[in-house]
C-alpha cells in the first residue's frame, strides 16, 4: 500500500524526473522556486501530463505511458489544495462544497452540515468567499478537498498567502486534520518550518530531481549534500578538503576542524548552522575559532551576527545566531563548535 | 423616412447576433481549449480576419460563395430552393460574419482572464467539463462576454459594406438603414437622412453607456448578490 511516482518532463531548459515512493505518513517536498514541486504536483493531479512514467496509488494506476493509461483529474481521487484556495467567488460556501459532493441532492444537505461543523464553520453556509477571513476561506477549501474523499491529498504552499500571524494556528489545525486523513498527503513548500512541523517526511528537489529522501528530522540533522544543507536552511557553507578520518579543512573560512562523524572521501563542503556556535572565553576548547565582528542585525529575540574567521586573511565571513540572554552584546574571545555540529557534505561540485 | 428599413435593421440586427454569440462564444471556448500552440494561432488568424478586412472584401468572398452559379449558391437552390443573395438572408448572413471577430475575440478574452487555478480545482473535484464551463467559466467570464455581445450587436447594426455586396439595396427588402442613410443622401433627401442617422446615434448611445456599466462591474469582479 503506497502512492508510487516516476514521471519525467522536459521543457526546453529544464526537466522534472522524480521518484518516490511514499506511505500514509504526510510528506514534504521542500524545494526552491522553479525546483519543480509545483509541476509534480500537478502531473499527480492530472494537470500536466508528464512525457513518460506511471503514477499510482495502492495500485490503481493513474498514469502509465507505457500502458497508455492517463485519467482525467475527475476520476483520478486527487485532493489538490491550491495556494490561492481557488474557491469559486460566484457560489456560496454551501455550493462550493456542494460542487464536491456525488448523490442525490436531498442528502448533500446534511453532509454539507457536518462538513461546516467539522471545520467549524458553522453558520457561514450562506456567505460568499470574498465574505469570509483568510483563514475561513481555507477551511472551506479545505472542506470542500476532502468532501470529494480523495485517496491522495496534495497541498501547494498552503500558508503562504495568509497573514503570519495567523499561519502559526492554521498549521497547527493542519497538522490535525492531516493526522485524521487516511492517505496520501503531500505538501509543497519552500518554508523550512513549515514543513518541519506539519510532514515526518521529507523530499528534496532541486533543479527537477531528487536530491534527498527520508524523514524530516534526520535531514535537518544530516543533510548529508550541499543541496539539503542549504534547504533546510544551514546558512554558512564552505568548500572543504579531508585532512583524516576525523578532521576537515574548510578552505573559505581557513579553519581546520574535528568532525563527530567519520569524514566522507567524497566530502565537498562541510556546513556549520548559525546557531551552533558557542561563545567562549577558554583558549583550550576544541575547534576553537578566533574571529572579527563585522556586523551585527538585531532582532527581537536573537542577535544575528556576521564574523570574519581568523583575523581577516582573505576568509569568507560566517554567520552566527545567537539568542539574546541581555539587552547588552559583548563579543567573547572565542567561538566553538562541537564536532557533532560539523555537518559533511558532499555532492557540491555539481550545484555550485 | 421608410419605415421598413427601421424594421429590417432591427430585424437583422436581432437575429444575427443570436447567432453571432452562439457562433463567437462556441468558437471561442473551443480555441481557448486547443492544445497546439501553432493551429491555434492559424485558427485565429482565419476568425478574427473578417474584423481587418475591408466589409467589401468580405462581401466580395460571400459572393463569390453564395453566388447563384456557385456550388455553395447552386446547392441551396436545388436542394432547398434558397436564394440567399440579394434576399433578406443575405443581410443577416453579412451582419453575423463582419461581427463574429468582435464577439470572438471578446469571449476569447474573457475566457483566458478566468483563473486556471478554479478550473483546476474545479477538475480535481469531480466536476466535468461541461458542468466547469457552465458553473465556473461561464459565470466568472460574463460581464466580458456580454460586452462583446453588445459590440457585436452594435456592429452588425451598423454594417453597411458587406451587406451592400451581397444583400444589395433593395428597399422593403435589404435596405437596412445604413443603406438607407447612403440612399437618402446619394437622392438628396437630407430630411430623410436626419431621421435614419438620430435613430443610429440613440442606438449607439445606448451602447456605449451600456458597454462602460459592464465594463464598471468586470473590473469590480463578481460581487455576492445578498450581502449581510
Amino acid at each position: 500500500m503506497s502512492l508510487i511516482v516516476d514521471i519525467k518532463k522536459r521543457y526546453s531548459g529544464f526537466t522534472l524526473d522524480v521518484s518516490f515512493e511514499m506511505e500514509k505518513m504526510p510528506l514534504g517536498i521542500l524545494g526552491a522556486s522553479g525546483s519543480g514541486k509545483s509541476m509534480t504536483l500537478k502531473c499527480i493531479a492530472g494537470i500536466i501530463t508528464p512525457d513518460e512514467g506511471r503514477i499510482e496509488v495502492d495500485g490503481r494506476v493513474l498514469y502509465d505511458s507505457k500502458a497508455r493509461i492517463n485519467l482525467r483529474p475527475q476520476v483520478r481521487r486527487v485532493g489538490y489544495l491550491l495556494q490561492n484556495h481557488a474557491l469559486f467567488p460566484n457560489m456560496t460556501v454551501e455550493k462550493n462544497i456542494a460542487e464536491a459532493l456525488d448523490g442525490p441532492n436531498r442528502e448533500k444537505g446534511a453532509r454539507i452540515e457536518q462538513l461546516l461543523h467539522r471545520f467549524e464553520l458553522d453558520g457561514l453556509g450562506k456567505r460568499y468567499p470574498s465574505q469570509l477571513s483568510g483563514g475561513q476561506q481555507q477551511r472551506v477549501a479545505v472542506a470542500r478537498v476532502l468532501a470529494s474523499e480523495p485517496d491522495v491529498l496534495l497541498l501547494d504552499e498552503p500558508f503562504s498567502a495568509l497573514d503570519a500571524y495567523l499561519k502559526e494556528s492554521l498549521q497547527l489545525d493542519m497538522k490535525n486534520r492531516l493526522e485524521d486523513f487516511d492517505g496520501y498527503a503531500v505538501m509543497v513548500t519552500h518554508d523550512r518550518e513549515e514543513v518541519y512541523k506539519l510532514c515526518p517526511s521529507l523530499m528534496l528537489l532541486e533543479h527537477g530531481q531528487v536530491d534527498n529522501f527520508g524523514l524530516t528530522a534526520d535531514l535537518f540533522k544530516q543533510p548529508g549534500t550541499v543541496a539539503a544543507a542549504r534547504l533546510t536552511g544551514c546558512k554558512n557553507l564552505s568548500r572543504a578538503t579531508k585532512k583524516d578520518d576525523l578532521t576537515v579543512f574548510a578552505e573559505d573560512w581557513n579553519l581546520t576542524l574535528k568532525t563527530a562523524d567519520a569524514v566522507p572521501d567524497d566530502l565537498t563542503h562541510i556546513g556549520v548552522r548559525a546557531h551552533a556556535f558557542k561563545a567562549t572565553n577558554e583558549d583550550s576548547v576544541i575547534n576553537m575559532v578566533t574571529f572579527d565582528i563585522r556586523s551585527a542585525i538585531e532582532t527581537p529575540f536573537e542577535w544575528n551576527i556576521l564574523i570574519q574567521p581568523d583575523k581577516g586573511q582573505g576568509a569568507e565571513p560566517i554567520w552566527w545566531m545567537l539568542t539574546k540572554e541581555s539587552q547588552v552584546f559583548e563579543k567573547p574571545a572565542y567561538l566553538t563548535v562541537a564536532p557533532e555540529d560539523v555537518l559533511l557534505l558532499t555532492g557540491g561540485n555539481n550545484t555550485t | 423616412m421608410d419605415i421598413s428599413a427601421i424594421l429590417i435593421s432591427l430585424r437583422t440586427a436581432v437575429l444575427s447576433i443570436v447567432i453571432t454569440f452562439f457562433l463567437g462564444v462556441l468558437a471561442a471556448w473551443g480555441v481557448v481549449s486547443m492544445r497546439r500552440e501553432r493551429v491555434r494561432a492559424v485558427v485565429d488568424g482565419i476568425l478574427t480576419l473578417p474584423m481587418v478586412l475591408p466589409p467589401t472584401v468580405a462581401g466580395f468572398f460571400l459572393l463569390y460563395i453564395f453566388g447563384v452559379n456557385r456550388p455553395v449558391g447552386k446547392m441551396l437552390i436545388e436542394w432547398f430552393g434558397i436564394r440567399v443573395v440579394f434576399n433578406w438572408t443575405a443581410t443577416v448572413i453579412a451582419a453575423v460574419v463582419i461581427s463574429f471577430p468582435l464577439m470572438y475575440r471578446s469571449a476569447r478574452g474573457a475566457f483566458e482572464q478566468v483563473d486556471p487555478d478554479l478550473i483546476y480545482a474545479a477538475r480535481t473535484i469531480g466536476m466535468s467539463e461541461w458542468r466547469i464551463f457552465w458553473r465556473v467559466i461561464m459565470p466568472m467570464a460574463l460581464p466580458g462576454v456580454a460586452s462583446g455581445g453588445i459590440l457585436a450587436f452594435g456592429r452588425g447594426l451598423g454594417e453597411f459594406g458587406a451587406t451592400a455586396m451581397i444583400a444589395g439595396n433593395i428597399a422593403g427588402q435589404t435596405r437596412t438603414l445604413p443603406l438607407a442613410v447612403y440612399s437618402a443622401v446619394a437622392g438628396g433627401d437630407m430630411e430623410g437622412a436626419y431621421a435614419y442617422v438620430a435613430i443610429l446615434v440613440g442606438i449607439s448611445f445606448i451602447i456605449v453607456v451600456s458597454m462602460n456599466v459592464l465594463t464598471a462591474k468586470e473590473r469590480r469582479g463578481v460581487r455576492p448578490k445578498n450581502r449581510k
